[in-house]
Parts: structure tokens; C-alpha cells; sequence
């Protein structure tokens, strides 16, 4: 079992109960928790809040971001990163829309789009798995040249125009409570990116590589092959998630999902993937996919401001690197780590002090109008 | 044992500090009585609702926060909420991108709002939320920025190009005394803006009573700050009659009155054209820039709530031909094409820059 929150001695031998209660201390729990909180302060803050339909249209909002943030765990778990997916997405998105302006099938043109998607991950992959080189700068590179390329397809104009057929997979909704199409997508893509990650020698093989590349090859894991193959996948799923937000918006513009990239990381790295590789699980990342859009989707409605609720994402997000520091810290005994322990409370009671403050404050602006 | 115990008092600490706020906001949101008291809570549903359901509920939404235009628009859009008694909130996203706007809107929609005034962010990305909205019962209206047909209920066009090409003309007439030799100091060759005001001032300078303006020549600034500048130079070198220079884009505005004042020519060449009263101020007060030209975003605003309330309150339907009364801006009727015109341009000079901040 492996927990968010390491024990940094290196023990061993772990007693029934210290498994349980290390079992409780996941970072998926707090997750869990802080969803219910959220839940409950959202549902009296707002009458609107517990509304199916209400719901569900917001859940739409979320689901280009989810499917670009499955491989983006795999990718983090084994200590890299990739910043192109949203360019990507922009990317694919703008083929379909051009190949639509020429005239050619929409179902033709979305598959163009998915292996211009395989094609740009494998860009990324090659460079990194098989050049070598760091993939923060890889991916920074990509993520200009594919953002330039969706410029180069579509200039200023909008494609616009697609068939109701395809526009569904973006709009379109499944039974009474009109559950989103690509909410389904995203559940069937998300059980599977669990699964491999959690039950094959694969997903041991990314946990592998991210606490240590070298021992990693040195045990017989094809590290490069591996790496090539996740930045694959990444391109793959960003093609999709460009296709998704092309039938949502009914129209493809090149700046579309212009920063999306960071929503995509802060989802997983607040989901208590490492950023630094090794460890972090899939329900983690998508429990903090539903934080997020519980938050946004709340604090929109009550009229809390766009700037007001990055700030909000934000303390979250330095919360959820501070917070298993912080118990990892206390479970050690030494001096000097106790003062940097000190150090890392007394921030966070300031970030929380700051939290609260920033509570008042929003509502304040909103009632002051 | 204990550094567990430790670690769970943390992360109860922080939970009980979220509950705590939570509870605390809905107290001061209500300004209910009870104190300390998170669980009396039950009643601020309906009390919101009221506020929410009890009609004349509008969002003035902009491109984005933050933005000294849209900050105008909605100085004027309050006056329009004031004088109908109807509540106009301003809400955008941090961003001028279409993803986030759709994201508040779709919170707004589920708010149940009574009408919705967007500068949207993406023409074609924003129909189908436009449409959903519309079809809960939303009336949509877009000022400056419109949504495709099919996405709003009407769009209010802020000033229609001929109308743009007409005042420049005008001022610059004026400028010069009636005769002289003009050039244009425009964007970048393509700009399709750009061009088609172009083209009718050209065909405004046909008319008998500008016959003694001589438009010399056109030259294109890129709207590249030091460009604009080193072309407004180069008109001054090589007319060295040149009485007035038109900028019809703001960067290519401010660059040539800048470029005037440096080249010492104040008084004797005038830049016109559209700018901003912020941006302008210091040019007109100099004199190199006397007069220039832009909608009024206060007005935008304010015709947006007026022509909100008048759909969202069932007084017209928002079809071609229906016509209703906008405060001090008078009557309007919606065109054809599902717009109206908001009506000519507003000139700045010296004596009203000062009455405007963005």
C-alpha cells in the first residue's frame, strides 16, 4: 500500500494499527474530506448548488482538462512533465477545423486529428526518451512551435459549422439527468488509465522509472521505450480532449485552451502525485479533478471573481505540497529538522490566516455592490 | 504513535478552519442575527432566492476583469440599473479567453439570472451557451463584442463603419480650416478594421464640402508603437505642408501625437483619429491632438440594461422592428439583422476629456 504521507526513517516493520491509521492519513482522504467540505459550504452558500442539471452542465467544463490529465499522472509519476498538451489540444483541434473548412468528412477529419496528436507526443518523446534531453524544455519548446502551428492552420478565422453528430460529443447529454457525453468519455478513459497504472507490471515499471531512472535500468526496465510510449499517450489524449472542445464550443478558433496546460497540473499535483516522480495514485488526481471543479463551479455561483478564485486554487495547491511535508517532517526526531518544521507551520497558519482573510474579503466585494 | 496523532490534528485543524469559514461567510452574507452559528443556515437559501428570483437580476459580463474599458462600460450600466431599480452585477473571468467565460456563464445560467449583457470572448464558441441560456429563459444581449446569431437575443454594435469614417473626416476638416493636405497613419496593410474605415473616408472626401483636403498618402504604423512613430516622422519630412495626420487605431493615435510634439510641430500639424481619453489626455491638453473619436463604453453599457430590461421584462421580444425607450439615449429600434446601433461616435476634446477615465 502506498501512502502520500512517507514515513522518511524507513520502517519497516508497520503494525496493524499504524497501517490502519496510515491507511486514514492518505492524501486521498483529505481529498475526500475537503470534497465534503466543500460540498456542504457550497450547498448553503447557494440554493443552486444541488441542482442536477446545474451540476452536470458544469461537469462539461471540466472534462478537456480530466482527459489530458490521466497520461499527464503518468507522466509526472515517472519525474517528467509536459507543458504542449494544451497546445496539443489547440493543435488537433485546428486540423479538424481546417480539414472541415476544406470540405472533408468530420469523422475523417477528427481521425487526422488524433494521429497529429500521436504524432506530436511522439515529437516529444523522441526528443526526450531517445535525445535525452530535460522535458520541461522539450515540452516549453513544443508548446509554442504546436500553439504556432494551430495559427498557421486557421490564422484569425473560426471553423465553425460541424454536424450535430459530432457536435455531440461535446454537448451532448445521456438520460433524464443529462449526463454530459464526454463525462462518459472521460470515466471509460479514466478506468483504464487506473487500472494500468494500479494492476500491470507497466504502471509498476512509471513508479519505477520516477524514484530512479538509472535503478530502473538497471533492473531491465525498457526506461526509454516507456517514456516514449506515455508521451504518446499524452498526445493521443490531448487530440481527444482538443476533439471534445471543438464539438463543445461548436467551433474551432487556434487560441482555444491557452493555459489549460497549468489547470491540467495543478488537478494532478494537488491530487498528490509527486512532482518530483514516484509516487501519487489515479484517484487521487481525479478526486482533486472534482475538488477543483466543485470549487469553481461554487464560487461562480456565488459570484466570487475569476482572479478571486485562482488565488483559491492556488492556496490549495501550495496546501497540498506543504501539508505531507509537514507530516513527513514531524515523524522525524532530530533538532534541526524540527526548526525547518516550526518554519513550515508557521506558514501554513499564515496561508491559512490568509485563506480566511480572502473568504471575507471576496464576499465583502460582492456585497458591497 | 504520536507523530500520527499529530499529523490528524493538523489536517482536522484545517478542515474545522474551512467549516469555520464557511460558516462565518454565511453569517455575514445574511447579516443574520445569530452569532456563531453555522447550523442556522437553513433559512439563507430562500433569502437569496428572493433577491435572485424577484426579477430585474442582471450580469453585465466583459471580456475580462480588470480592463479600464469594460470598467466604463459598467460605470454606465449601474446608472442604467439605478434609474430602472434593477440590479446589475459585473462578473468576468481573469482572462479574455472563451473557455473561462463559458465556465462563468454556465454558473450564471444556473443561478437562474434574469438577463445576461456579454462581451464575448469567442463569436462562434460561446453560441451553443448562448443557446442554452436562451432556451432556460435568458434573454442574451452582446455590446462590443457579439455572439453569432443563434447564441444572443440581440447585439448593440457600438458604432457602424461608416459613421467612423464619417467623424474622422469631420475632425480633421475642422483641424485643418477646410483645406490642406491630410495622410493616414494606419495598422498593419491587411487589417480588415482598418480597411474598410479607410474606405469610407475616401468616400467621404468626395463630397463638395471637403474638396480642399488632399489626402497625400496612406502608411501603415503595424500598430508597432516605434513604427507608427518613425512613419509620422517620415509624413512630417516628407510634407512638409501636412496639416493633419488620421490614425484610425490607438497605438498609431498616440505615436503620431508623440512624434509631433517631438518634431516641435504643435500647432501646425494635428493628429485625429480614435484613441482613448486615457491614453489621449496628455496629447489633447498639448495641442498636438486636439480632437479624436470613439464610442462612449459608458453608453454601451447603459444601452445594454435598457435594452435587457426591456426584453427580460416582456415589454418587446428582441425582433427586427421592435422599438423602446433607452433613458437619455432616446428611442432605438432593432434592425434586420438583430442589432442596434448605438449611434455616432463621441468626440474628445479639451473640454470633456475630463469627464472620462479609461
Amino acid at each position: 500500500m502506498r501512502t502520500m504521507i512517507n514515513n522518511g526513517d524507513g520502517e519497516t516493520a508497520v503494525s496493524a494499527k499504524r497501517f490502519s491509521l496510515n491507511f486514514f492519513l492518505r492524501w486521498e482522504w483529505l481529498l475526500v474530506a475537503l470534497i465534503i467540505v466543500v460540498v456542504i459550504v457550497n450547498s448553503q452558500l447557494s440554493p443552486y448548488f444541488l441542482n442536477t442539471r446545474n451540476m452536470m452542465r458544469a461537469t462539461s467544463d471540466f472534462m478537456e482538462m480530466g482527459l489530458m490529465m490521466l497520461p499527464m499522472a503518468y507522466i509526472i509519476i515517472t519525474g517528467n512533465i509536459d507543458l504542449s498538451v494544451a497546445s496539443i489540444m489547440a493543435m488537433c483541434a485546428s486540423l479538424l477545423g481546417y480539414l472541415h473548412i476544406q470540405g472533408v468528412n468530420i469523422w475523417v477529419a477528427a481521425i487526422a486529428a488524433i494521429l497529429l496528436g500521436v504524432l506530436g507526443g511522439t515529437l516529444n518523446g523522441f526528443l526526450i526518451a531517445r535525445v535525452k534531453l530535460p522535458a520541461l524544455v522539450v515540452t516549453l519548446g513544443t508548446y509554442a512551435f504546436f500553439r504556432g502551428i494551430a495559427y498557421g492552420l486557421l490564422g484569425d478565422q473560426a471553423a465553425t459549422g460541424y454536424p450535430s453528430s459530432f457536435t455531440f460529443l461535446g454537448q451532448g447529454t445521456l438520460g433524464a439527468i443529462r449526463f454530459p457525453f464526454s463525462a462518459v468519455l472521460f470515466i471509460f478513459f479514466a478506468i483504464i488509465f487506473g487500472l494500468v497504472l494500479h494492476k500491470t507490471i507497466f504502471g509498476r515499471y512509471l513508479y519505477a522509472i520516477g524514484n530512479s531512472e538509472e535503478a530502473a535500468r538497471y533492473a531491465g526496465v525498457a526506461v526509454g521505450r516507456t517514456k516514449m510510449s506515455i508521451f504518446m499517450l499524452s498526445g493521443f489524449m490531448s487530440a481527444l480532449a482538443g476533439i471534445v472542445i471543438a464539438a463543445r464550443f461548436g467551433s474551432t478558433r487556434p487560441d482555444v485552451g491557452t493555459g489549460l496546460e497549468l489547470s491540467v497540473i495543478t488537478a494532478t499535483v494537488l491530487g498528490g502525485i509527486n512532482i518530483l516522480g514516484g509516487s501519487g495514485t489515479m484517484i487521487g488526481a481525479i478526486l482533486a479533478l472534482i475538488l477543483i471543479g466543485l470549487m469553481r463551479f461554487g464560487m461562480g455561483l456565488v459570484n466570487v471573481q475569476g482572479q478571486v478564485q485562482s488565488i483559491a486554487i492556488g492556496l490549495l495547491l501550495i496546501f497540498s505540497i506543504l501539508l505531507p511535508n509537514l507530516a513527513q517532517q514531524l515523524s522525524r526526531r532530530s533538532i534541526q529538522i524540527r526548526r525547518s518544521t516550526v518554519l513550515s507551520t508557521a506558514t501554513m497558519l499564515v496561508l491559512l490566516g490568509f485563506f480566511i482573510w480572502f473568504f471575507f474579503w471576496s464576499r465583502a466585494a460582492i456585497l458591497s455592490q | 504513535m504520536k507523530k500520527n496523532l499529530l499529523s490528524i490534528f493538523l489536517l482536522l485543524a484545517l478542515l474545522l478552519a474551512l467549516v469555520a469559514c464557511g460558516g462565518n461567510t454565511n453569517n455575514e452574507s445574511t447579516s443574520a442575527p445569530e452569532t456563531n452559528a453555522p447550523e442556522t443556515t437553513a433559512t439563507e437559501p430562500e433569502m437569496e432566492d428572493a433577491t435572485a428570483g424577484g426579477g430585474g437580476n442582471y450580469v453585465l459580463v466583459p471580456k475580462n476583469l480588470g480592463n479600464p474599458y469594460f470598467d466604463t462600460a459598467n460605470v454606465g450600466a449601474q446608472e442604467a440599473a439605478t434609474e430602472l431599480g434593477v440590479k446589475v452585477t459585473y462578473q468576468g473571468s481573469s482572462v479574455a479567453d472563451a473557455t473561462e467565460q463559458i465556465q462563468l456563464l454556465n454558473s450564471l445560467i444556473a443561478q437562474n439570472v434574469d438577463g445576461l449583457a456579454i462581451s464575448a470572448n469567442d463569436a462562434d464558441a460561446l453560441v451553443p451557451t448562448g443557446k442554452e441560456a436562451i432556451d432556460a429563459g435568458i434573454p442574451i444581449v452582446t455590446w462590443d463584442s457579439a455572439i453569432a446569431p443563434g447564441g444572443r437575443t440581440v447585439h448593440i454594435n457600438q458604432a457602424e463603419s461608416q459613421g467612423i469614417g464619417a467623424v474622422q473626416i469631420q475632425m480633421a476638416s475642422d483641424l485643418a480650416g477646410g483645406e490642406g493636405q491630410i495622410a493616414i497613419l494606419s495598422a498593419t496593410s491587411t487589417a480588415p478594421n482598418q480597411n474598410e474605415w479607410i474606405g469610407y473616408m475616401e468616400e467621404e472626401l468626395k463630397k463638395p464640402e471637403y474638396a480642399g483636403l488632399e489626402l497625400v498618402a496612406t502608411v501603415y504604423g503595424d500598430d508597432e508603437d516605434e513604427k507608427s512613430y518613425n512613419e509620422a516622422m517620415g509624413l512630417m519630412q516628407t510634407y512638409p505642408d501636412l496639416k493633419v495626420i488620421i490614425s484610425p487605431t490607438t497605438v498609431g493615435i498616440a505615436a503620431s501625437a508623440r512624434a509631433v510634439q517631438d518634431a516641435g510641430k504643435v500647432g501646425q500639424v494635428f493628429v485625429t483619429g480614435l484613441g482613448t481619453p486615457n491614453q489621449m489626455r496628455e496629447y489633447v491638453k498639448s495641442g498636438s491632438a486636439p480632437a479624436f473619436a470613439l464610442w462612449n463604453p459608458g453608453d454601451l453599457g447603459y444601452l445594454a440594461i435598457y435594452t435587457l430590461n426591456a426584453i427580460a421584462s416582456g415589454e418587446i421580444q428582441g425582433n427586427p422592428g421592435d422599438t423602446f425607450e433607452a433613458g437619455k439615449l432616446g428611442s432605438y429600434t432593432i434592425a434586420d439583422d438583430g442589432t442596434i446601433l448605438l449611434g455616432p461616435p463621441t468626440v474628445f476634446n479639451a473640454d470633456n476629456i475630463d469627464d472620462f477615465d479609461f
